[in-house]
């Protein structure tokens, strides 16, 4: 039991390349905290350094009150999960798991307790003695769940754990964690580039970029109010639609506004002649269409936006929106069609898109 | 698929792998043959008469102390030369392992005696070792050992050990470095967590997993200190003194070559012949079947 709490921790390598430039996160005891950002944002090398498998330039790195910046990783009371699994290849499962406890000179009688424990919970009884190369992905990832969970640490640490599964197996597994942490409530940091992931888990999210934080919070409240462009990209899939204000059809809809960006998520767009008052509508045409079943992606490209001018930083290509539709019933390619977003839909940014413009 | 070629004339082929063929027939199983022969043959001194004496060669190598003392001297030898090569030499690959600054140039630095060719090893060590002329000998007298491998036979045993032992580190080097860093780094930040210190880590877990490295190396080792040594014993030593640097590859030379007891030598190669074939399939057998941890 133990909460960590990171202090403006930096990490700066000796070639000057500043991988993490002063990370503030709290994350309270049992409490799931997710890193989530694209690959080289920092967050694997922060967990590294809570882990203790890569030193701390700057700030503190507190773990249950006690700041563990000089603390072995063997003393910081920590299991980590590793991405490609880690086990030990030449040991059977049962000492893979036992491995830890022995070394902290447990008796041999409560290792078998608790392993056998922890290969109940995991489903693992009958392959106990079986070496990691004979075991599945599904099987590896569990046993390197044991090997974390028997030695009962007070935080759980995840690097990418699922994104060696296949898709269905990285669902069922993705529940499997969030079932066993809310179990043994266990502080735990998970490192993922998965934003579904990110969001089904966390109970504090943090987004990360380029070596800072770009948003700390409650999965949910940074998905309706994301802080900055880049989480508004970065978060929800298909991503926001991200738009200048400068654009001709916009500006006259929004009147003046200080906003540079403005932000419309593809499933609070409306497919509508009307326009909401205090809304957006817009002209589109409609140039690819996905269906998924459910629901419907149409991609459309905005007409009167003549010189495409594309909202930096994030839109991409520009003049391109998408639109989510329920049901599968969608407009034909190359047909126009106009739609609408809500007053209270529209997202505002500054023009360099670092900060939120409450409207 | 068409696997086999097609050649327009039945000789083609054969004609094609006749250099190779005579290559080996010539230079391998020609001399082979010949000991063979040679083997069951009695000479006079002056090779004037030959007579054929069945296995009367090897009857008597087997009654000989000397052959005898050869052959316990040559296995400990190798395991001697096996051992501390290996040893010293996985512990500076645990060493050079390390991601630090410069790594490549002492990891190219480290594996340079391996070029160095036997009889020039020899002469290196004498140079530091002899006991009139060897600059290391002299601190060793200074230190009051008294050193002197040309009268003292246990003194110059060691010595070849360790010229032998020297020039295989390179070798042994170079496979325990690549054997580990085929080990994901992930695996010893695993061990690092889950509480194992270095020592306890290597002898856990780096040490087990590089077993099939050390195994394979432990053949080939052993094959180099029963065969490849001749060049580092010869000059070094000649065998002395007396006999008590004498191998069983070296009592081949100076028996028949120095000695002229050309069905004796014979003789012993066959044996050796047979020691060859026996390690070349333990270690063919090894390579082919791969891991075993």
């Amino acid at each position: 039991m133990a909460n960590v709490t990171l202090r403006n921790v930096r990490k700066t390598y000796p070639g000057g390349f500043e991988a993490i430039k002063g990370v503030n996160v709290d994350v309270a005891d049992g409490q799931f905290c997710v890193l989530v950002g694209p690959s080289g944002c920092g967050k694997s090398t922060l967990l590294r350094m809570v882990a203790g498998l890569e030193t701390v330039t700057g700030g503190e790195i507190d773990i249950g009150g006690r700041v563990v910046n000089q603390v072995e990783p063997a003393d910081r009371d920590i299991a980590m999960v590793f991405q490609n699994y880690a086990l030990y290849p030449h040991m059977s499962v049962f000492n893979n798991m036992a491995y830890g406890l022995r070394n902290r000179g447990m008796k041999e009688a409560e290792v078998k307790t608790r392993v056998d424990e922890a290969a109940r919970v995991l489903e693992l009884t009958p392959m106990l003695e079986r070496k990691p190369r004979q075991l599945s992905g599904g099987q590896r990832q569990r046993v390197a769940m044991g090997r974390a969970i028997v030695r009962q640490p007070k935080v759980f640490l995840f690097d990418e754990p699922l994104s060696n599964l296949d898709a269905k197996l990285r669902i069922a597994m993705r529940v499997e964690i969030r079932k066993l942490q809310r179990r043994l409530n266990t502080t735990s940091i998970y490192v993922t580039h998965d934003q579904l992931e990110a969001m089904t888990l966390a109970d504090v999210l943090v987004v990360m970029n380029g070596g800072e934080v770009e948003q700390i919070g409650n999965p949910l409240a940074i998905y309706e109010k994301p802080a900055t462009t880049f989480v508004a990209s970065f978060i929800g899939a298909p991503p926001m639609n991200l738009m200048p204000t400068r654009a001709d059809e916009i500006k006259s809809q929004l009147g003046s506004t200080e906003a540079g960006i403005l932000g419309i998520r593809p499933e609070d767009f409306v497919i509508t002649d009307q326009t909401p008052a205090g809304g957006i509508a817009l002209p589109l045409t409609v140039e690819a269409i996905e269906r998924v079943g459910a629901e419907t992606f149409v991609y459309g490209a905005r007409d009167q936006d003549e010189q495409r001018v594309a909202a930096t930083p994030g839109e991409l290509p520009p003049g391109e929106v998408i639109v989510r539709i329920p049901g599968s019933e969608a407009p034909p390619i190359g047909a126009r069609i106009r739609v609408a977003a809500l007053r209270q839909k529209l997202h505002l940014f500054s023009g360099d898109g670092r900060t939120r413009l409450e409207a | 698929m068409q696997k086999q070629a097609i050649f327009q004339s039945r000789l083609l082929p054969y004609a094609l792998v006749a250099p190779q063929l005579a290559i080996v027939l010539i230079f391998f199983y020609w001399p082979a043959l010949q000991a063979v022969v040679q083997s069951f043959l009695l000479q006079d001194a002056f090779g004037l008469s030959t007579t054929f004496v069945w296995f009367d060669n090897y009857i008597e190598l087997f009654r000989d102390r000397a052959y005898f003392e050869a052959i316990v001297r040559t296995f400990l030898f190798s395991f001697a030369i096996a051992l501390s090569s290996l040893s010293f030499a996985l512990l500076l690959a645990v060493m050079a392992d390390k991601p630090l600054r410069g790594s490549m140039l002492y990891r190219t630095l480290l594996i340079w005696p391996y070029a160095v060719a036997p009889p020039v090893v020899g002469v290196l060590w004498i140079f530091m070792l002899h006991p009139s002329l060897g600059v290391l000998a002299r601190y060793l007298r200074a230190m009051g050992i008294d050193w002197n491998p040309l009268l003292d036979g246990d003194q110059a045993a060691a010595l070849i050990i360790l010229a032998a032992a020297w020039k295989q580190i390179s070798y042994n080097f170079l496979f325990f470095l690549a054997g580990l860093q085929a080990i994901p780094r992930s695996v010893f930040e695993a061990a690092a967590i889950d509480g194992a210190r270095p020592m306890r880590r290597f002898w856990t877990v780096t040490f087990p997993l590089l077993s099939p490295t050390i195994f394979f190396l432990l053949v080939v080792n052993i094959v180099y200190a029963f065969f490849d040594t001749f060049g580092i014993i010869d000059t070094m030593t000649r065998g002395g003194p007396g006999t008590s640097t004498v191998t069983l590859v070296y009592k081949v030379y100076s028996d028949g070559l120095l000695g002229g007891n050309l069905g004796s030598s014979a003789a012993q190669s066959v044996i050796l012949m047979v020691m060859v074939i026996v390690l070349t399939g333990i270690q063919f057998r090894f390579v082919e079947r791969k891991v075993t941890y």
